[in-house]
């Protein structure tokens, strides 16, 4: 058991020196970093760096301007402005530390408890941080100042109290993410003890938020703290930037430069600490950042509002391929790396689909089927380019020769109602927010142009046409309201809708029931049947492509590396990855023999 | 959804109990010398011993906090240990101030950062840039130092604003513009930043989600699918931060208020806390923490609204 744990623990020193090199390296970071160590260094040394005494007087020479003697001038005490503020660094420091560790004493340990054990004590636990929350927090310190006097320790304590639901949400949010993680569980099976297991494992994943959450802190403690004495309400015997700002404020038109100094240093020390937690968390994110890449996900969606910059009319395509529904010619989709270069995920990929017809791409995932699909709906990420190759679309192009984006204009005339979409995951594709009925309605209404009443008419139609048993219901519904296998019906007649030419379906079973899934399948061969639409199905499952499909292309890698006809392709595999492919089937799904006299009665 | 708000005004009403009960306990800290500090120092120990019996200083705590309850629940805080005008009167007289600078703060916000943020998830680049930036630099300023910075700049030195506010009972509209100004201004720009910041990473995680490729695949338009769906389920994350920052604006109004000098809320509190005026910071404390119970309220009810999930449960 020691082994995985000094692992972790030496990963994690290595993030940690990492981390740090970061926030050095952003010029934000530098800057608060180096501003807050000479601060602490002037607070540390206050006695030898400071000329005067804080409250040292020279009532012969009150708000004097700067000279040699007192480099920043007088207060109206005469007091040395230069010097005040090097003891107020002190104070103002150390209160707002003093602040913070009260907030980490009471917010870290009740989130880990919490966090850990749940239960009554997190249910208590959260109601008073409920109630901790709803308190403005000023007015709570204005009456603990009536109770408990003008001091500035006492006040950062009750500030401490009243800010630690901070770390305690933060906390308990951390270890509630994994508690359950298995090497947690794994070090509770070989017998640690809570205690061990919280220091040890749960301890190094708060570790990181709860730095960037006390820098936040103690800016707004000092920001805060200072406030108070701004009222008049700190304690006139120590020198805290509150208490220069507040008598600065008073001799504003004799000495403005009195309440420059002390805004000065309350603006870069608040500054400072939010810039150092902004750089801690932007390193962190980094980290994340650079994992993310190695996976290799598909860059984030943004809403692409390059609505059809150029609505010039298309090139025309080559004589003879009009008759083809859809035609892929040699397509290339890459996208943008950190180094500029474009790392293709789909290389030279032909195939054609025709009116009626249903074509499978089948591969294991990430093999590129799901964003060739989706460069012929033209939903591609906003970063993904068309490297090569084009896409036309009943005679037309949506991609021609030479573009590096599918373009908007001409698909948006397309898109919902010639070609049209069913999604993978059922759930969430539909917006959680209206009911079904209105996501029906509203499509037809915006794209067959008929009114409300004659689309709710369709919609319920629509929904006892894909099998659902009482459409007015489900019309009513919200999506959380009804199963995944009906919800996957509802997209289903959403991509009917419209009565389009073309379905892309994105491996529309595979997060369904294995019973759903079957009778899915069966509604989506009925439809196509009845509807003569053509169809495109994406998907890793030789089965549904046995089921459903005329013709297949065999994706792997970007690349197609066999296609034909759906009972040659599974009869006489001629690719090996192809074979492999269909090997794996053979494990685990039903006997061969059976998908390929299905296949043979499709065909 | 009626046991849902009933439920929502039910735990109001217990912090609300929480609250007074433990700033009515914490004020009897405060309260020992009071009839001394009211009467001031020449006052006979014979008058003084009256003023207390009066004030009911003399009975044990508890008897006093029942006393107090039973009053408050019928509508009566009581009067002023040092000003003898009643609690509701002089809070009613200046709430109105308070508020008017807090609400108009809020909601010139709300419509910014919806503006600044949609525009920064929608279209990055520079824009996104800029918002990023400014949200730093926001985050970094406390809003009372640019509010000090402010009044020294456009009231003091340049003369655009009056240095001290002109509100008073009866005064007219030019007055009420002229002294909240500067203030809302200043309480916009430490605000608007971050909640923009937290529009715009609201609004890129809509976009991010599956049903927004599903509705361009039906056809829907980018401006419907941007204004009907994504910022309707952005809302609430929006709307969370607005309510935390109109809490915080209420505690952060009493500086503010003191910098513009103006006759809010902020002002009694403070004079209040600081002479130990028990009914008077009673009454502070548990109108500010009334109004931020129904600012919740009014934030969960909406978030029911857009969101049909958190109205069944």
């Amino acid at each position: 058991m020691s082994e995985p744990v000094e692992i972790k623990a030496s990963t994690a020193t290595l993030a940690r020196t990492n981390v740090f090199k970061r926030i050095l390296k952003n010029p934000l970071g530098i800057f608060a970093v180096a501003v807050l160590t000479i601060m602490v260094l002037v607070a540390i040394f206050a006695g030898w760096i400071a000329p005067f005494g804080e409250n040292a007087a020279n009532i012969g020479k009150t708000l004097s301007g700067a000279d040699s003697v007192n480099l920043l001038g007088t207060d109206s005490a005469g007091r040395d402005t230069f010097s005040r503020l090097v003891y107020g660094a002190q104070t103002t420091l150390l209160s707002a530390l003093l602040c913070a560790a009260v907030a980490i004493a009471i917010g870290l340990p009740a989130g880990l408890i919490a966090g850990y054990y749940s239960g009554p004590f997190d249910s208590a636990a959260n109601w008073v941080v409920n109630v901790l929350m709803a308190l403005p927090g000023i007015i709570v310190l204005l009456t603990i100042r009536a109770a408990f006097g003008p001091s500035v320790w006492i006040s950062m304590i009750a500030f401490g109290i009243l800010i630690s639901p901070g770390y305690f949400r933060l906390t308990r949010t951390a270890v509630q993410s994994v508690r359950n993680e298995l090497y947690v569980d794994a070090a509770r099976v070989s017998g640690l003890s809570d205690a061990r297991i919280i220091t040890r494992h749960i301890f190094s994943v708060v570790r990181a938020p709860i730095i960037i959450q006390t820098a936040i802190v103690c800016g707004v403690a000092i920001s805060i703290q200072s406030g108070l004495e701004f009222l008049g309400l700190g304690d006139p015997t120590v020198a805290t930037w509150g208490v220069m700002l507040s008598e600065g404020f008073k001799n504003v038109y004799l000495a403005p430069t009195l309440l420059l100094w002390p805004a000065l240093a309350i603006g870069l020390a608040v500054g400072s600490l939010v810039l150092l937690g902004n750089a801690v968390r932007d390193a962190l994110e980094d980290r994340e950042k650079v994992t993310v890449s190695k996976r290799n996900d598909p860059p984030t969606v943004a809403l692409q509002m390059q609505r059809g910059p150029r609505k010039k009319k298309a090139a025309n395509v080559e004589v003879g391929t009009e008759k083809h529904l859809v035609k892929v010619s040699h397509l290339a989709i890459g996208y943008p790396q950190a180094n500029g270069t474009l790392k293709p995920v789909v290389n030279d990929v032909s195939f054609t689909v025709d009116r009626g017809e249903v074509l499978g791409i089948v591969g294991e995932s990430g093999s590129g089927k799901s964003q060739t699909a989706f460069s012929i709906l033209g939903l591609l990420p906003p970063e993904a380019r068309i490297m090569s190759g084009s896409i036309q679309f009943d005679g037309e192009y949506t991609v021609e020769p030479g573009e590096d984006t599918v373009n908007q204009g001409r698909l948006s005339a397309l898109r919902g109602k010639r070609i049209s979409y069913i999604p993978q995951e059922p759930m969430s594709n539909l917006d959680p927010a209206y009911t079904i009925g209105s996501q029906l309605v509203a499509p037809m209404v915006t794209v067959l142009g008929i009114s409300k009443a004659e689309a709710k008419k369709r919609a319920l139609k629509l929904l006892s046409d894909v099998g659902i048993v009482d459409p007015a219901r489900t019309f009513g519904a919200y999506p959380h309201e009804v199963s995944g296998g009906m919800a996957q019906r509802v997209l289903i007649a959403g991509a009917i809708s419209c009565e389009p030419d073309l379905i892309i379906a994105d491996e529309p079973t595979t997060a369904l029931d294995v019973t759903v899934q079957a009778e899915v399948l069966d509604l989506i061969r009925d439809l196509q049947k009845r509807l003569g639409v053509g169809v495109i199905l994406v998907t890793h499952n030789f089965g549904v492509v046995a089921d459903l499909c005329d013709r297949v292309v065999v994706m792997q890698a970007g690349r197609l590396v066999e296609g034909g006809q759906v009972r040659e392709i599974l009869g006489a595999p001629q690719d090996p990855y192809t074979i492999t492919l269909l090997d794996s089937m053979l494990e685990n799904k039903k006997p061969m023999t059976m998908l390929v006299s299905q296949g043979g009665t499709t065909s | 959804m009626v046991t849902f708000i009933l439920k929502r005004i039910g735990s109001g009403l217990v912090v609300l109990a929480a609250i007074s009960c433990l700033t009515f306990f914490l004020l009897y800290f405060s309260s020992t010398n009071i009839a001394r500090n009211i009467l001031g120092e020449y006052a006979t120990p014979e008058q003084v011993a009256a003023k207390q019996s009066e004030l009911g200083l003399d009975q044990p705590i508890l008897t006093r906090f029942a006393t107090w309850v039973g009053n408050a629940l019928t509508g009566d805080f009581g009067t002023s240990w040092f000003t003898n005008e009643p609690v509701v009167q002089s809070l009613l007289t200046r709430l109105p101030v308070t508020l008017a600078l807090v609400v108009t703060s809020i909601l010139i916000i709300a419509v910014l950062s919806t503006l600044i943020g949609v525009a920064a998830a929608v279209k990055r680049g520079w824009i996104d840039r800029v918002v990023q930036t400014a949200a730093v630099i926001g985050d970094a300023i406390p809003n009372f130092v640019l509010a000090i910075v402010f009044v020294t700049i456009f009231a003091i030195q340049l003369g655009f604003f009056p240095a001290t506010s002109s509100i008073q009972p009866g005064a007219d509209a030019g007055a009420w513009v002229a002294s909240l100004t500067l203030p809302v201004i200043a309480l916009v720009i430490s605000g608007l930043t971050s909640a923009a910041q937290q529009v715009r990473s609201a609004v890129i995680k809509q976009l991010e989600k599956d049903y927004v490729r599903t509705l361009r695949s039906r056809g829907i338009s980018e401006g419907v699918i941007l204004f009907k769906h994504v910022l309707r389920s952005a809302a609430p994350a929006g709307l969370t931060v607005l309510s935390l920052q109109f809490i915080g604006m209420l505690g952060g109004v009493v500086i503010i208020e003191q910098i513009f000098a103006l006759p809010g809320m902020g002002a009694l509190a403070v004079q209040s806390t600081t002479l130990g005026d028990t009914p008077l910071v009673m009454g502070v404390v548990l109108y500010t923490v009334i109004i931020v119970i129904i600012v919740n309220l009014l934030v969960d009810l909406a978030n029911g609204w857009l969101n049909p999930k958190v109205r069944v449960s």
